[in-house]
């Protein structure tokens, strides 16, 4: 197109020149996953070859993550205009430390989970086309966390989640299209009302760019119905997060697909929902998340005392798990209750926390059940002699999600721990504390009669009766152990030098406060 | 105009909130069919309802002469309909596959993946 034919109100909204190197950047870790979803479901016949493909897509997708997150981190938010429309007209991609964060690590983990599962998916065909789904799953989430309009956010929640019916009901045991039918139905009307939200924005803002509701919303005239908006939204996104009232369907569910899948969805889809909450009601809303600060830190407070009796509650470990990961849920609200630099840098370091050592619990609890027959606390038992190898490993990530000092669940509980007792609400300061206590019992029982106690329920002191124990097969052992150990380590060097975290995360939390910076990278089009 | 379809839309939504209530998934099925058309009207009015002209720009003009309708909710609604009739066709497989496999179309009576009464955990070492 000739730039001087074109009026020059018009050819100030048109990206003329074409997109720089820099800029594909942005997409990249969102064509990867689809493309290689693509050739995986190509190779349907050939499924020895799943694996494989499968991780080395994800290796490509981790690189560009960090490639991406190091631009971010030392040039500010990088955006992409699609179809040469300037924002707030086109759609845009738009990176910021958060979402590249979260996606970074998002990627690490779904490499260990594609790792872990190879040899499974390979060998049953129940779990046929779990790889491709994979794909589809980490498009979505890696959509989510980039993206830079709101309606878009809303297609690439439908995406992931789509991929996380697939994920949940491979398989079709009884257990599982349970789980399927209350995961999906209740997921489903959260994205409904997320769509309601957005449509009801719009026509109270008239843009779906959050970069420049972020700008616009402070211009609206008294009475506009922002609050609203901003309570659906905590409804959305506190059902997608699984925090109080909404998360009963969290441990109905997560414990029925293989462990590898619960794995990806403890990590995964619950910090979508979180990270939905701080750009709704941080960044794009703050007058409002404000307003409903009440309600907020009430919600957080409930989730993680939920999350933590829960946990105590149960005999089984997945389920154990589950609990586990609303407690971590409702830790990491108290970002977005009390919203200033420091909850909110506590808040997304617990986050990064919680997606390496959730998926690393529920991976080991898988090898726990392939190892023991079963994960109920009563039936279980012995590991510790029986394979003293992955009992330390599952020590480690014990510690780590009951938030022991030397590993890294310890910092985040302890800047949330200060930034609520700082910002006046001692209550919840208190709940960080006690719920951590609980959390440990209910760990510490586990480590006792999974690892410790010699055999099943019933075998007497110091004696031990392993019989009942499988050893892994030696051909799977690597591919089993290396990940969990890989992410227990992780969690020991996060622990050890919690500094780069931190840095990141207080700029994400800088990002989410000062939305001028952000808008201006955004609204301005390319640099 | 725009009275008319909130009344409707409320009707839409409260209707579709009943149905969601209630312990078969068929009506439940049926109150996210609802409730999908329901979000689609919302969408629609959203982008205010006007008599205007189509947005089309003639050959020899950069702009649209005079004012028009706007294009976004109708893009926003085409997506979300696309989205809504896959999942609720997902959801409908599923429903069956509940009802073959589990025996029951009740929700409240689907208790594989939770027992009921599955006992205390175990207490002492």
């Amino acid at each position: 197109m000739a730039a001087g034919a074109i009026d020059p109100a018009v050819a100030a909204n048109v990206v003329t020149a074409p997109a720089g190197l820099g800029d594909w950047l942005v997409v990249l870790p969102l064509v990867i996953p689809v493309i290689t979803g693509a050739v995986l479901v190509m190779l349907r016949h050939h499924t020895r070859h799943h694996s494989a493909i499968s991780a080395v897509g994800l290796l490509a997708l981790f690189a560009a993550d960090v490639a991406l997150l190091v631009k971010v981190v030392g040039g500010g938010p990088a955006v992409m205009a699609m179809g040469a429309w300037r924002p707030p007209f086109g759609i845009a991609f738009a990176a910021d430390v958060l979402g590249t964060t979260f996606a970074t690590v998002a990627a690490a983990v779904a490499l260990a989970v594609a790792v872990w599962s190879g040899p499974t998916v390979n060998t049953h065909e129940r779990r046929y086309g779990f790889h491709p789904f994979l794909m589809l799953l980490m498009t979505g989430v890696t959509g989510a966390f980039l993206t830079g309009d709101i309606f878009n956010l809303y297609v690439w929640f439908e995406v992931l989640l789509i991929s996380s019916f697939g994920l949940m009901v491979l398989g079709s045991e009884k257990a599982q299209i349970d789980a399927t039918v209350k995961y999906g139905l209740l997921n489903l009307m959260a994205t409904t009302v997320f769509l309601i939200a957005t449509g009801l924005l719009y026509a109270t803002v008239g843009t779906l760019n959050m970069a420049d509701i972020a700008v616009r919303i402070h211009a609206l005239p008294p009475g506009a119905p922002i609050v609203t908006i901003a309570t659906l939204y905590l409804l959305a996104f506190g059902m997608k997060a699984a925090g109080f009232p909404l998360q009963v369907w969290l441990p109905a569910s997560y414990h029925t697909p293989p462990a590898g899948v619960s794995a990806l969805f403890a990590a995964m889809l619950t910090k979508v929902g979180v990270y939905a909450l701080l750009k709704t009601l941080v960044l794009i809303l703050p007058a409002e998340g404000r307003a409903l600060s009440d309600v907020t830190v009430f919600v957080a407070g409930a989730t993680i005392a939920v999350g933590a009796v829960g946990a105590l509650a149960e005999s089984d470990l997945r389920r154990i798990c589950g609990h586990l990961v609303i407690a971590g849920i409702g830790n990491m609200l108290i970002g977005v209750a009390i919203a200033d630099q420091a909850s909110i840098t506590g808040a997304v370091f617990y986050a990064v926390h919680s997606m390496l050592v959730m998926a690393g619990l529920y991976l080991a609890a898988g090898v726990v059940e392939e190892i023991a027959g079963s994960g109920d606390l009563r039936r279980a038992g012995g590991i510790a002699a029986f394979d003293p190898a992955f009992a330390t490993v599952f020590l480690v990530l014990a510690a780590a999600a009951a938030g022991l000092p030397p590993f890294s669940g310890f910092w985040p509980k302890a800047m949330l721990f200060e930034a609520a007792a700082a910002a006046g609400a001692p209550g919840l300061a208190t709940l960080v504390l006690v719920s951590s206590l609980v959390i440990l019992t209910a760990l510490g029982r586990v480590v006792l009669q999974v690892l410790w106690r010699g055999g099943p329920e019933g075998t007497p002191d110091g004696a031990t009766d392993l019989r009942r124990l499988t050893p892994l097969p030696t051909d799977e052992r690597a591919s089993r152990l290396v990940p969990v150990g890989l992410l227990a380590a992780l969690s020991v060097l996060i622990g050890l030098m919690p500094a780069p975290v931190h840095d990141l995360a207080a700029a994400a939390a800088r990002g989410l406060l000062d939305p001028a910076a952000y808008a201006a990278r955004v609204l301005g089009g390319a640099p | 105009m725009e009275p008319l379809f909130a009344i409707l839309v409320g009707a839409f939504y409260a209707a579709a909130v009943y149905l969601l209530l209630s312990r078969k998934i068929v009506r439940i099925l049926i109150g996210v069919a609802l409730l999908g058309n329901a979000v689609n009207l919302t969408l629609f009015v959203a982008g205010r309802l006007t008599r205007e002209a189509a947005p089309l720009i003639a050959p020899d003009a950069d702009v649209p002469a005079g004012p028009v309708a706007n294009a976004l909710p109708q893009a926003l609604i085409l997506t979300a309909i696309v989205i809504s009739f896959s999942f609720f066709a997902f959801l409908l497989v599923l429903a069956f596959r509940a009802y073959q496999d589990l025996g029951t179309d009740d929700v409240d009576a689907m208790r594989v993946a939770e027992p009921v009464g599955p006992g205390r955990p175990p207490e002492g070492y």
